[in-house]
């Protein structure tokens, strides 16, 4: 008969942001211990709340498979006498193994045999099992900040309250830390029994239905959607749609309950974003949109309980708003009385970096090299004009009230004080476009002038924090530098964008030499921020699915041009998957192995004869070709016409002694070798590729 | 339900679940975690219980008597209960009946919230509690105290009185709260608001208290040298003081501002240290009080 267990850990309220990984650690560590034990498991479901994690398992075993293991006895020559009969010593081995003759079996080791026990292991039972793992099952889930409480010697997120712990309906008794596994849960908090008894798994998530838990997450969340919907249907608009916000509240509440409440006229009159924000970042609300996507002046708010009283609880609500909208509402009021380009001048009073300035040192410079990357890029005078204004203004933001209170609308605090100040379209889009993309999947910069300043603005921090030796060091990276490079990355792919990654670092390391006489050890930082953007190339490479030879490849003929790259890496990385390519390598890679010990590639053809004349003649050939499609960046076809080479690159081997005795010979071959060998490099270094 | 009323049920049911009713502690200070019946308390593995009204400071929030939500002092009201008892949440959701909140009439929501205070070398873990959307508590489980591990935690509690009272009286701006039945907060408070208001941002003598700062720092650093734990904590709570003024005066700079928090949590240290040695030498009297102090 197989069996059912369930657990449920009871806790105070579990961070919302905790709770889908608690869940699934706990679900882990139990399956780990099934199998661990052997205990065969149908399935095993999950639920979660803030205030309990449960696992239901089914089709459980009663006992753990029977294991053989093979078990180091004494040596042969101590275990065995000289007719081969067991020794004391033996004896003793197989009484303590309790295993007989016909279980022990011969084997090396180091060289000296060895005697070994066959032993086999009964499976335990699945209650012996579970009453002495499952405290550990608990206690080996790690949040990333945890806690302890009541002098206990445990941590956990939240202190855990109660255990549910029910093997076929009965208590399957444990204890963690003082706290004894019972079978009698909670309801909600306030509108639920206290003790609850679950005498019946099948019956668990009915009977907290009953006492108001949801307590199937995928449930709740369905509820807040649909319900929220409804209501702003009611209102003639929808939901704004937001995932992260709708897992997060879903995380919140045990019984949902979505209620509608109503955003005073005067607040509409504030920018999107400024009412937006506190609502969702601060209240959880979801902001009602109508269909061309403008604020319409409700909130959606999801109690945690049943519509009882649910004027006052909106009411409640709607004046916390309230409160939050009029602090903003002044922000917004005070900070227009002037022009943007007013608060430049205080960004002198905010720290960027000790060691790098202030942040209007910073705008300085992000000024001088969106400059330099828009003259290197040639772009159009008015693009620079822009670039020009948007640059001086881009940081201004930071010193407004607005921003102080609310720091996560920076850039679009700019972006619309920019149009209040009568600054253009372009310059004002870039303000905000600066930070993209803000985190994966973000959006990137539409526009030139928003794509170049973001560059720049990510840029001058990396080189200026590299230059000073704050660097990512593994999960450190304070000033989100790893992000940061990945941001111009994908800018500079998505914007095709040719540009020498050397350059770009060198415009930004220069102007700290220039502007602030940073002094560091120029040729050594350059290194490392070029190997920290190429480590970064790599990982987006790889989640592109381009397979790590192919991007170690490119990476060897020294280009440092990314769009390049990318190209490079996706033409290769399909030429490779679809050519059998594995003889080639073996000739390409004889060739370079010689080539590199060539000092020129000047071949004199009056030197060659038979197959070399045959190898130079079809080199030749297609050198012009190869290059015409390497300038058209028509990579794979140039590695399709510079394989025609194997036959004669084998025949050269084959009959060709390169390495002789008269040097001139001998270099003129190398030549030959390193001239195609040269040619290849430039599409890529084929001996990093790995066949197949 | 008026102010001081709201202060009295709340120290009543706290004093009648065991805690000592305590009065505030006569030196400024920015919260009710500065008095030492939490600071000092929350050290070592004594028990404890304590409930106290704490008038808190915070220049920097002063606003000349004009802000309807924002003041230079506030009123916190302070519990703690060391160790947290298994039910001390519904400790607290009962203390929220007892002043008229009816859990069943409004939304109330545990919102994760982890406190941190960096003069003081503490933090703990917890939320902030949501009455209809609205902030009116703040709960901690202490982890860390004067950078030294809790030996026991202490589970604290702290309600924003202002913020409770402007919901059960249904008024939006903080002076017109009724204390009693004939004066209003604003009949106590505003004038003294708008000084410190006008001081704090105006008036406050720069040098003077950057001297007054180094003067209650070294009396702190010579009266540890004594091992007198209290009267040197007093200083260090003048030097907290003293900066938030000169903090609100405009007068200290990003780089200055980390090392003054810096020179108070340094002296915080040493006193949590000097503390549990004291105890440790008393032969930590209250673990050794019959039954201890639960109930």
């Amino acid at each position: 008969m197989s069996k059912t267990y369930l657990l449920e850990i009871g806790v105070e309220e579990l961070p919302a942001r905790f709770i889908d990984d608690g869940k699934r650690q706990l679900c882990d560590n139990f399956t780990n211990l099934l199998k661990e034990e052997r205990i065969q498991y149908e399935i095993v479901e999950t639920f979660s709340t803030p205030r309990r994690l449960t696992i239901v398992a089914k089709g459980l075993g009663e006992f753990g498979g029977s294991e053989e293991n093979i078990v180091k006895g004494p040596a042969k020559r101590i275990a065995l006498d000289d007719s081969g009969n067991p020794t004391k010593a033996l004896v003793g081995f197989m009484k303590g193994q309790n295993i007989t003759r016909e279980d022990i079996i011969i084997q090396e080791y180091n060289g000296e045999e060895y005697v070994y026990g066959k032993v086999l292991s009964q499976g335990k039972k699945l209650e012996d099992v579970l009453s002495s793992k499952m405290a550990d099952v608990i206690k080996n889930i790690n949040f990333p900040k945890s806690m302890k409480w009541g002098g206990k010697n445990l941590k956990f997120a939240r202190p855990i309250r109660w255990i549910v712990s029910v093997l076929d309906n009965s208590i399957l008794p444990f204890q963690l830390e003082g706290i004894v596994a019972s079978n009698i849960t909670k309801g909600h908090r306030f509108l639920g029994s206290q003790s609850i008894v679950i005498d019946n798994i099948d019956g668990y998530k009915d009977i907290l239905k009953e006492n108001f838990v949801i307590v199937d997450e995928k449930e709740r969340k369905d509820i807040i959607k649909y319900s929220s919907e409804k209501l702003a249907r009611e209102k003639g608009g929808s939901v704004e749609k937001d995932d992260d916000l709708l897992n997060e509240v879903t995380n919140l509440v045990e019984y949902p309950t979505p209620i509608i409440g109503r955003i005073k006229d005067e607040y509409l009159v504030l920018p999107f974003d400024v009412v937006t924000t506190p609502m969702k970042e601060h209240l959880r609300y979801f902001p009602v949109l109508d269909d061309k996507g403008r604020l319409l002046p409700y909130f959606i708010t999801v109690r945690n309980g049943d519509d009882n009283h649910v004027d006052t609880v909106v009411k409640g609500n709607e004046k916390v708003l309230g409160a939050r909208l009029e602090d903003a509402k002044f922000f917004y009021k005070e900070d227009i009385k002037h022009s943007l380009d007013y608060y430049v001048e205080k960004l002198k009073t905010i720290t960027f970096q000790e060691k790098l300035g202030s942040v209007y040192d910073k705008t300085i410079r992000i000024g001088k090299l969106t400059e330099k990357i828009a003259n290197y890029l040639e772009v159009g005078d008015e693009t620079k004009r822009n670039l020009d204004r948007a640059s001086y203004l881009a940081k201004a933001d930071l010193v407004t009230k607005m921003v102080t209170e609310f720091t996560e609308l920076q850039g679009k605090i700019g972006m619309e004080y920019a149009q209040e100040s009568g600054e253009n379209e372009i310059v004002s889009l870039a303000i905000f476009e600066q930070y993209l993309p803000r985190f994966s999947g973000d959006n990137l910069p539409s526009t030139t002038a928003g794509a170049i300043l973001s560059m720049a603005d990510k840029l001058d921090s990396i080189c200026g924090l590299f230059a000073i030796g704050i660097q990512p060091t593994g999960s450190q990276d304070p000033f989100a530098l790893r992000r940061s490079a990945i941001g111009i990355i994908n800018i500079i792919m998505d914007k095709k964008v040719n540009v020498s990654l050397m350059d770009l670092i060198d415009f930004s390391l220069y102007i700290y030499v220039e502007e602030s006489g940073l002094a560091s050890d120029f040729n050594k930082v350059r290194a490392e921020i070029f190997e920290f953007f190429t480590g970064r190339v790599k990982n987006l490479f790889l989640d592109q699915g381009i397979s790590y030879d192919v991007i170690d490849s490119i990476i060897k003929t020294g280009t440092d041009n990314i769009y390049d790259m990318k190209i490079r890496g996706e033409k290769i990385n399909s030429w490779v998957k679809d050519h059998n390519i594995n003889d080639m390598l073996t000739a390409f890679n004889r060739l370079s192995t010689l080539a590199i010990k060539a000092e020129s590639s000047e071949v004199k053809r009056d030197l060659l004869s038979g197959y070399e004349v045959q190898l130079y003649d079809e080199y030749n050939n297609l050198e012009e070709k190869v290059n015409t499609l390497i300038q058209k960046k028509e990579y794979d076809k140039a590695l399709s016409t510079l394989i025609t080479l194997k036959e004669p690159i084998d025949n050269f081997f084959d009959n060709v002694m390169v390495m002789v005795e008269d040097e001139s010979l001998k270099n003129n071959r190398l030549a030959l070798l390193r001239k195609i060998y040269d040619t290849m490099l430039r599409v890529c270094d084929l001996t990093y590729i790995v066949g197949k | 339900m008026f102010f001081q009323d709201l202060m009295l049920k709340l120290l009543n049911y706290w004093g009648e679940k065991g805690c000592i009713i305590a009065e505030p502690y006569d030196v400024e200070k920015g919260a009710g975690t500065m008095s030492p019946h939490t600071f000092l308390r929350a050290l070592g593995p004594e028990p404890w219980k304590v409930v106290y009204v704490e008038p808190s400071r915070r220049p920097a929030d002063a606003r000349y008597g004009e802000n309807p939500n924002r003041v230079y002092q506030h009123h916190q009201l302070q519990v703690i209960l060391k160790p947290s008892p298994d039910d001390i949440q519904d400790l607290y959701l009962d203390s929220l009946r007892a002043i008229g909140i009816d859990p069943l009439k409004h939304d109330i929501r545990f919102v994760e919230d982890n406190w941190e205070a960096p003069t003081l070398g503490a933090w703990g873990l917890g939320w902030e509690v949501w009455l209809d959307g609205m902030e009116i508590t703040q709960f901690t489980y202490f982890q860390q105290v004067g950078g030294i591990n809790c030996a026991l935690e202490s589970g604290e509690i702290t309600y924003g009185l202002e913020r409770i009272a402007m919901y059960l009286q249904d008024v939006d701006n903080i002076f017109d709260i009724r204390w009693n039945s004939e004066f209003t907060y604003g009949d106590i408070f505003r004038q003294a608001e708008y000084e410190h208001s006008v001081y704090s941002f105006e008036k406050a003598d720069i040098a003077v208290l950057k001297d007054l700062f180094t003067t209650y720092e070294t009396q702190a650093k010579n009266t540890i040298e004594d091992k007198l734990v209290i009267p040197a904590y007093d200083y260090v709570l003048k030097c907290s003081h003293t900066f938030n003024v000169l903090d609100a005066r405009g007068a200290i700079s990003v780089s200055e501002r980390t090392n003054y928090i810096g020179r108070v949590r340094n002296l915080a240290r040493m006193i949590a240290s000097l503390y549990i040695q004291q105890r440790e030498d008393l032969g930590h009297p209250l673990l050794k009080k019959d039954g201890g102090l639960n109930e």
